[in-house]
């Protein structure tokens, strides 16, 4: 799972920071409207900057390359919408993607549970070390991929991992992490793992943005913290749970770290196109299909903002009821 | 030391081709500021007056290779050429550098003056023209020199010589010697008797397998396959013959695929860490491996120093020797640099010296790919302490003279290595048809040859 960059923005939305009050009189306003204006272009001129130069650039050129085909004997020639046609019949790009949908129906859910119970337990006041709980739901968050994938390699281990020993104390067969039933759950699990502290993080700034005031009232017409969680907390939670939920979907859609760190412990399971991305790169740095890596990323990125439209279209629709 | 390429550690796609195409742009700034002059046509052979020339003239040449402290060698030869500069730079051990070098030489700058290029990878870098042909700089004087197997594995299809051999792999047999002798298994002169020992062992002790056939080792895989004889690959420019399913590598595929069927051998993948367990622990009492392996294994298992000996492949014929190589690689000199005379003189220089080859043994354990080096009594009569004073260097000498000279690569060995995990790998992992998991690969390999312009004749 790809990690959200813009955490601050993201908990800030989250918080729905109020817009900056005005205090200039009415008659210099739009003067300084202006210039305000003005300032902000340079403060934003670093970003839009980089954005242009490493965002919008490459995809720009990307675009234009997956109008092409490259072959190792001919060169490149003009292809139109040929790659995309290809990748919508491909079946090793449809199978990646109804893989990693399963992923975000089966993982996510859990996950967001999870950080949710997690920040309401932390804001809750009722625990005792709340900070040091804080920080060791959050620390694998921090804890680098490659080591990640050592440890996780080991705990899953076939033959040395902890489940394995003990089940040969046992005399039973421990269960295949690494095998082809299994894979997709015990990467859920090191998502799981890695992200829920990452979110519940997101969900506990949002709730201290709560005015204290609302609980008081609440406590004065007599609603106990189980109620006040569920009808005020919760509810005030709406934006940063929605927030969560789209990098949750991004994240899913665009899985490629943890199978691609696990291909090392079980190459024949996760193949080159267990997911989309890990297929684009595949395509890209093994089989020389850059023009073609371009395209099936493009068409990734389509079903991504397709499918975070309908979970936000959704939910939308729902809190409108 | 070289272990052969493992597919791991990839870092994010755009995160490494970013920051390749960003430290590239700086080195192409530094590194084109002065020129040698001569630089030869492709045809022309540089007289030795021009040679003279160019090692005087100061030049600074960039050299991308994952040896570790080869600046040691490098300064062996710096020493001799005080003119000429060596930048060694590290971008990582096989796939990372290739896809650098892949990179840079798409964009036709940025590309070093030499780089360490596996033989495996020799057609697949050929075919992007990335190399410059050493002929022209007298490398042909040296083709005597090197062990037949492995100077045919640098030449291309006209007799362009494309780099100089540094290390080989040939294969043989690591085994547990404690193992052996407490399940009375003698040394498998055969593959039958190899055969018929895997069931004995595992029949006596069900927690040891003989051997482990990784299910992601697509080299020892090639490497046993060139033992057998198969004749996978055939290329002659853009017309490629494949063979991936020939009678030779059916007979290896029905060999493993036997063995694993009935549960006798494991089928981890390998250079993971319940695999360098299963070495510690036991569980393989032997690793089919090339000639780098001894001085792998007792860096990376100390604690089983002594138990190992080292032995010859069973044979498919008894009475015959035959082996196939797994690993090992070479100097080419890259496509685009200004300085070919230095930098091929400098290729050569450090492969075929007699100090930096030596040291190239005694300091980084590379396996020799000189035929002095390989018959000097230095070099043969070290007793290995991790072998229990075995001379193993002796054993290896004899092993590499027997390696099948006739085996070539495919130009494009990522999309093989690819299909090859997806259907014998994964049929090897899944004790499934092994053979018949062959002919998939050749189709799959087929069809991607095609669909890239190659001319392609399967059999």
């Amino acid at each position: 799972m790809s990690r959200p960059a813009n955490q601050v923005l993201g908990s800030r939305l989250a918080a729905g920071s109020p817009p900056p009050a005005s205090s200039a009189p009415q008659r210099g306003r739009r003067r300084v409207r202006a210039r305000r204006g003005r300032y902000g272009y340079v403060f934003a001129l670093p970003f839009l900057a980089c954005f242009a130069l490493l965002f919008v650039l490459p995809l720009g050129y990307a675009l234009y390359r997956s109008l092409f085909k490259t072959q190792l004997v001919g060169g490149t020639v003009f292809a139109g919408l040929a790659n995309y046609t290809q990748a919508l019949t491909d079946g090793q790009f449809l199978a990646g993607v109804s893989r990693v949908a399963l992923f975000f129906v089966m993982q996510v859910p859990l996950m967001l549970v999870l950080a949710l119970v997690a920040a309401l337990a932390i804001d809750s006041g009722l625990l005792r070390l709340a900070r040091l709980t804080r920080l060791g739901i959050f620390i694998p968050y921090a804890v680098p991929g490659v080591v990640a994938a050592l440890m996780w390699g080991y705990l899953y281990g076939p033959d040395f991992g902890p489940a394995a020993q003990l089940a040969a104390k046992l005399h039973v067969t421990a269960p295949d992490f690494l095998g082809r039933t299994l894979m997709l759950p015990s990467i859920a699990n090191i998502v799981t793992w890695e992200f829920t502290g990452y979110n519940m993080i997101v969900l506990y700034a949002a709730l201290r943005t709560v005015p204290r005031e609302l609980y008081e009232a609440a406590a004065v017409d007599g609603a106990g913290p189980w109620r006040i969680a569920w009808r005020i907390k919760v509810p005030a939670l709406r934006p940063a749970l929605l927030l969560t939920l789209m990098f949750s979907v991004i994240g899913s859609f665009q899985l490629f770290t943890e199978p691609d760190l696990l291909q090392s412990v079980a190459p024949t399971v996760i193949g080159p196109s267990y997911t989309p991305n890990l297929y684009a790169y595949s395509l890209a740095f093994t089989s020389q299909e850059p023009d073609y890596a371009a395209a099936v990323s493009f068409l990734l990125g389509l079903v991504t903002v397709i499918i975070s439209y309908a979970v936000l279209y959704g939910a939308s629709r729902r809190s409108r009821r | 030391m070289q272990i052969p390429e493992k597919r791991f550690t990839r870092r994010g796609m755009l995160a490494l081709t970013g920051a390749a195409a960003a430290g590239l742009a700086i080195d192409a700034c530094s590194s084109s500021s002065s020129s040698s002059g001569a630089t030869a046509t492709a045809s022309g052979t540089v007289s030795q007056s021009e040679i003279n020339k160019a090692m005087k003239t100061p030049t600074t040449l960039t050299f991308w290779t994952w040896v570790p402290d080869i600046s040691k060698e490098v300064a062996v030869f710096e020493r001799q050429y005080p003119a000429i500069k060596i930048n060694v730079v590290n971008p990582g051990q096989g796939t990372p550098l290739y896809t650098k070098l892949r990179t840079a030489l798409d964009a036709g700058k940025g590309t070093p003056d030499l780089s360490q290029i596996e033989y495996q990878y020799i057609p697949t870098f050929s075919i992007l023209k990335g190399f410059v042909d050493l002929r022209p700089y007298g490398a042909a004087a040296n083709a005597g020199k090197f062990v037949d197997w492995v100077w045919r594995q640098v030449t291309g299809p006209n007799g362009e010589i494309y780099a100089y051999p540094q290390d080989t792999g040939p294969m043989g047999m690591l085994y547990r010697e404690d193992i052996f002798a407490k399940h009375r298994i003698s040394v498998p002169a055969t593959w039958d008797d190899f055969a018929t020992a895997a069931h004995k062992l595992h029949a006596a002790d069900s927690g040891t397998y003989l051997t482990n056939t990784a299910d992601n080792e697509v080299a020892a895989w090639h490497g046993l396959m060139w033992q057998a004889g198969s004749r996978p690959y055939t290329v002659h420019g853009t017309t490629v013959g494949l063979a991936l399913d020939d009678a030779a590598s059916k007979k290896v595929a029905n060999y493993w695929g036997g063995l694993v069927a009935d549960g006798v051998i494991s089928t981890d993948p390998d250079f993971t860490s319940n695999w360098y367990q299963g070495l510690d622990t036991g569980k393989y009492a032997s690793w089919l491996t090339g000639a780098w392996g001894p001085a792998f294994l007792a860096g990376a298992i100390k604690s089983t120093a002594g138990k190992w000996r080292a032995a010859p492949l069973p044979q498919w014929n008894s009475g015959q020797q035959v082996a196939g190589n797994w690993g090992g690689s070479t100097n080419a000199v890259i496509k685009g640099t200004q300085y070919p005379i230095a930098a091929a003189k400098f290729a050569e220089f450090l492969n075929t010296n007699p100090t930096t080859t030596a040291m190239f043994n005694t300091q980084q354990s590379l396996f020799p790919s000189l035929k002095s080096l390989l018959s000097s009594a230095s070099f043969s009569s070290y007793k290995s302490p991790f072998f229990g004073g075995q001379q193993a260097n002796k054993l290896f000498a004899q092993i590499s003279a027997t390696v099948n000279v006739n085996w070539q690569w495919p130009p494009f060995l990522d999309q093989s290595i690819t299909d090859w995990t997806a259907t014998v790998g994964k049929a090897l992992g899944s004790k499934s048809n092994v053979a018949a998991a062959t002919t998939q690969w050749e189709s799959q390999l087929a069809s991607y040859a095609k669909a890239q312009g190659f001319h392609v004749t399967t059999s």
